[in-house]
């Protein structure tokens, strides 16, 4: 079947078997290779994209779901060569170390930093709780959604001065 | 040397690649061509293989081949070998695929190769197995009844080997005339290691030269070559080039040689085309190497002044089916040579019996032997305190080895490099409040809040380590580490180091030694691993090895290439090579700062050769090789506050405090990450992680939904701090710190919990300490006090 959608704000059109996962076609035919798979029952997170804004988990979601939708990777989140202010703060704080996860610990703070700005410690331990990490304890994954959530605040205050 | 970038919190040179999704793991690459391969596993723990019959599969649109153990053998290829041999280590054969017998579930029984991973996953469920299904046993204390079934013919009672260290007459000596004794039975639980990158394979062979490629998620791809090539497939070993490019994790498990990797190797010269394999993560549940697993009886014994005088120890220690690279050492040398911790234990004997089950082979998993050890260590300790109505600070500081006695022999073989373990002790009670929060807890008991306060003086031995030590005791392997540094005509610098990162930050913290040695910035230094292609042989990561052993091969060819660079400035500034001097990036003659060459120029001049001293080759490039003189001691005080909730058996890590020691930190930042993720992976064993079979050795806990890994609302953020004691015999005094944190924390959480179980009159809970076992171990122990 042929499916269409926005990814990272190109158009793509492809023909799929009906049984594609979104993320082998992000993957396989898209070449995106950012996103990640690292289980096969939703629970890691590792291929966490947004999708019309909102964060899935891609291996959960048919290519076919996803026609006509908006779909943002890790490879879409940068402008040009300037950093999102998450990718920033995963580098500035020791957010990542293999990297694996990474992706889709940016993809679901991106989420969890538009539905709430300001969030607590524990605010972001619960909202990033569907994504696994086996190497930082995310200790500095907090650091590091912290630091952007500070950096995206006050460049919204400076706009709105 | 100025030193702009050792020490410094410098962020990695490495991360704009992950963050911006440009990493490059297995299976990211896409060879032209490439086919793919589903494994058909056995679904049974232990059953003849009566039949199969690949027909259907072979017939199914797209599907290009099947193999079966037999197509292996008749191929040459051979079982894949253990790496560290003991006295009387039975090793019977570990084959690929299975040829008459399966011994674990998911083991390999056919190989399915098509077009696409969808047709192979289809094709994989058209071949049919007839198995004959035969009695099998998880657990290795019950492997070793006498009416238990066999895995091997030719390992009676499934036993592998029978080890021990120590000196046993002097020890049982020390229990009778001990003051107090304590004993506990411990069962440390079986994990499994869960890198976020699943296991992949991609092979390509080359019929023009004979050459294959084997792009692998390996921690030590120069392993992987020698033992695949020279010791399973016989292919001469320079014609086999293994790659391990970005690499999801390790914790140990990527260092093993897989049957998936010899399928993909076989079946990419069988069909001409590349072949790839990615691990589902049911697979990695069922076939990535399994860590821990220990059923141990201990005791400790005092003299009337709380001082330890013995430790009497008696493991069973499962090793899965099959024994993998490291299997045979984890359990024993990295694990009894460690029971003396950082105390002053004049007597310790250990007995470790190695067992064969009909379970996942079972190998390093970060820490590996020296976390069953701490744990084991820390909770006698604790109990000991416990039963004297000591304070479990200060009966560790009672007992803890002095400062001025390093070099510190221990009666199980480790001579201690250097250590000062008080200061962090009391660095860390400092951090914790301790006597504030003793009040606290004495005051919570009173209105039914159950705090418990753990510790952790951990010491370990990593930086593995001199070959001549190792080889003496079993291992088929040299330890060393090496390292080729190539200076471009320009200045620019390549590092070719027989370490590897799998997340590890190599990249950045290696290019932050070099960069200072040759007066240069980071920006000009690239650290290259991972290539069997482009660096000399090198034994990879594990052990917390590439901090200790890595660098120091790197420092020593840096300072070849600095004698070198001296020799060539001392030529074209016509000057003695006494007389210059190496400062802020130049080379300078003493006393005439204006007449000096910078580290560029020298290197132009190496490669262009116009004006050169005679006796010098051309070129600035220099490798080296350092075996280091001893393990490292890393070492350090944990402190954990938990609260038990008895009404539901939760239990809620509310502090958690780190002071570790692990020398001179090249990169503060990297040492913290290693830390806390030490931390979390300890701390999930104590509290959540548990690896479960039934009887039928069927892993019951084989995916995410049953197997609980921490997630970021599980764990507390950690309060760590360090001191610096640094190892006397490498270049920069450095020890590892990647595992250490995993091996410290176990204990000190395990601790907390039995400590806030203690009114409860419960002396010593297995791990994972679950909600419905700490729960239920309230309920028996006081149901009086439960009802209320």
């Amino acid at each position: 079947m042929e499916i269409s959608m926005s990814v990272n704000g190109k158009p793509v059109t492809k023909d799929v078997e009906a049984r594609t996962l979104l993320v082998h076609f992000i993957r396989e035919q898209l070449n995106l290779t950012g996103t990640h798979v690292g289980c096969d029952t939703s629970s890691c997170g590792a291929c966490t994209v947004l999708m019309d804004g909102k964060a899935v988990k891609s291996c959960t979601v048919l290519a076919a779901r996803a026609d006509g939708a908006e779909i943002t990777t890790v490879e879409g989140l940068a402008k040009g060569d300037e950093l999102h202010p998450l990718q920033e703060g995963f580098w500035e704080k020791h957010g990542l170390q293999c990297g694996f996860c990474t992706p889709g610990f940016l993809m679901a703070s991106v989420q969890l930093l538009e539905r709430n700005p300001d969030p607590t410690e524990d605010e972001i331990r619960q909202g990033l709780e569907g994504n696994y990490c086996r190497c930082t304890g995310y200790h500095n994954i907090v650091k590091a959604v912290q630091y952007a959530a500070d950096k995206m605040r006050n460049a919204q205050s400076v706009a709105a001065d | 040397m100025s030193e702009t970038f050792f020490g410094k919190p410098i962020k990695r040179k490495e991360d704009p690649r992950f963050i911006t999704g440009k990493g490059n793991y297995v299976d990211d690459m896409k060879l032209h061509g490439q086919v793919y391969v589903a494994m058909v596993r056995s679904p049974h723990a232990h059953a003849r293989i009566v039949s199969v019959d690949i027909e259907k599969a072979k017939n199914h649109p797209g599907v290009l081949d099947v193999f079966v153990g037999q197509d292996l053998l008749d191929a040459g290829i051979g079982s894949i070998p253990v790496g560290w041999l003991l006295d009387g280590l039975k090793t019977p054969p570990h084959y690929a695929i299975a040829v008459d017998t399966v011994r674990h579930q998911g083991e390999i029984v056919a190989a399915v190769v098509a077009k696409d991973s969808f047709t192979a996953e289809d094709a994989a469920d058209l071949v049919e197995v007839q198995y004959d299904v035969l009695d099998a046993v998880a657990h290795p204390g019950k492997a070793l009844d006498s009416n238990a079934p066999q895995v091997h013919d030719d390992a009676p009672g499934n036993v592998a080997f029978e080890w021990q260290i120590g000196d046993k007459d002097a020890t049982d000596r020390a229990f009778e005339t001990a003051a107090k004794t304590v004993s506990l039975s411990v069962r440390n639980n079986r994990l499994i290691p869960n890198a976020i990158e699943p296991r992949a394979s991609l092979a390509d062979y080359n019929a023009g030269t004979g050459e294959y490629t084997l792009y692998t998620t390996s921690q030590n791809p120069h392993v992987h070559r020698l033992i695949i090539a020279a010791f399973v497939m016989n292919i001469p070993e320079q014609k086999l080039r293994v790659i391990s490019p970005d690499v999801g994790g390790g914790f140990g498990s990527k260092i093993f040689q897989y049957p998936e990797e010899i399928i993909v190797l076989h079946a990419t010269k069988q069909l001409g085309v590349p072949v790839k394999w990615t691990a589902k993560r049911s697979e990695s549940f069922l076939t990535d190497s399994h860590g821990r697993d220990h059923v141990t009886e201990a005791e400790m014994a005092v003299d009337e002044n709380a001082n330890i005088t013995g430790f009497r120890i008696k493991t069973k220690a499962n090793l899965g089916a099959y024994l993998t690279l490291f299997a045979p050492a984890v359990p024993t040398y990295l694990y009894g040579t460690l029971l003396a911790g950082p105390y002053r234990t004049p007597n310790i004997h250990c007995e470790v019996t190695g067992v064969f089950t009909h379970t996942t082979p079972v190998d390093a998993y970060r820490g590996a032997g020296r976390p069953e050890a701490t744990y084991l260590i820390e909770r006698m300790v604790s109990r000991m305190a416990q039963a004297l109505g000591m304070d479990a600070a200060e009966f560790r500081r009672k007992n803890f080895i002095a400062p001025d006695a390093f070099p510190y022999q221990t009666p199980v073989a480790l001579q201690y490099d250097s250590g000062n373990y008080e200061p962090t002790l009391d660095k860390a009670l400092q951090m914790a409040g301790y006597e504030q929060l003793r009040k606290e807890q004495a005051e919570g008991r009173k209105q039914g809040h159950y705090l418990g306060i753990g510790f952790s003086t951990y010491l370990e031995a990593c930086g593995l380590a001199p070959s001549a030590l190792v080889g003496s005791l079993g291992a088929q392997a040299g330890q060393w580490e090496s390292a080729l540094i190539r200076v471009a005509p320009t200045g620019k610098v390549e590092v070719f180091t027989g370490s590897h990162s799998h997340g590890q930050g190599h990249e950045t913290a290696f290019a932050q030694i070099v960069a200072d040695r040759f007066g240069i910035s980071m920006s000009d230094v690239d650290i290259i691993h991972g290539d069997t292609g482009k660096m000399p042989f090198g034994w990879g990561t594990y052990g917390s090895r590439s901090g200790p052993v890595g660098t120091s091969a790197i420092v020593k060819a840096v300072e070849k290439v600095q004698k070198k660079s001296k020799k060539i400035a001392a030529h074209l500034l016509e000057a003695r090579e006494d007389d210059i001097d190496f400062e802020n990036g130049n080379f300078q003659v003493k006393g005439s700062p204006d007449k000096r060459l910078s580290f560029g120029d020298i290197a132009l001049q190496a490669y262009l050769a116009h004006n050169y001293p005679s006796d010098l080759e051309p070129g600035l490039e220099e490798s080296a090789f350092y075996d280091p003189a001893n393990f490292v001691y890393p070492f350090g005080a944990h402190i954990c506050l938990v609260e038990v909730h008895p009404d539901t058996g939760k239990v809620e890590i509310l502090r958690y405090i780190a002071v570790d020691d692990c020398g001179p930190q090249i990169n503060p930042l990297i040492v913290q990450g290693q830390v806390h993720g030490g931390i979390a992976q300890g701390a999930a064993q104590a509290l959540y992680e548990n690896a479960v079979y039934d009887d039928n050795a069927q892993l019951l806990s084989a995916s995410y939904m049953d197997y609980a890994l921490p997630r970021a609302d599980n764990l507390p953020s950690f309060e760590i701090d360090h001191t610096v004691t640094p190892s006397p015999h490498n270049p920069l005094g450095v020890k590892g710190i990647g595992e250490a944190g995993c091996i410290a924390s176990t204990a000190a959480v395990a601790n907390a919990v039995n400590d806030a179980l203690e009114p409860f009159g419960i002396t010593h809970l297995d791990m994972p300490l679950s909600p419905p076992r700490v729960w239920k171990a309230i309920q028996d122990a006081a149901p009086a006090q439960a009802a209320d």
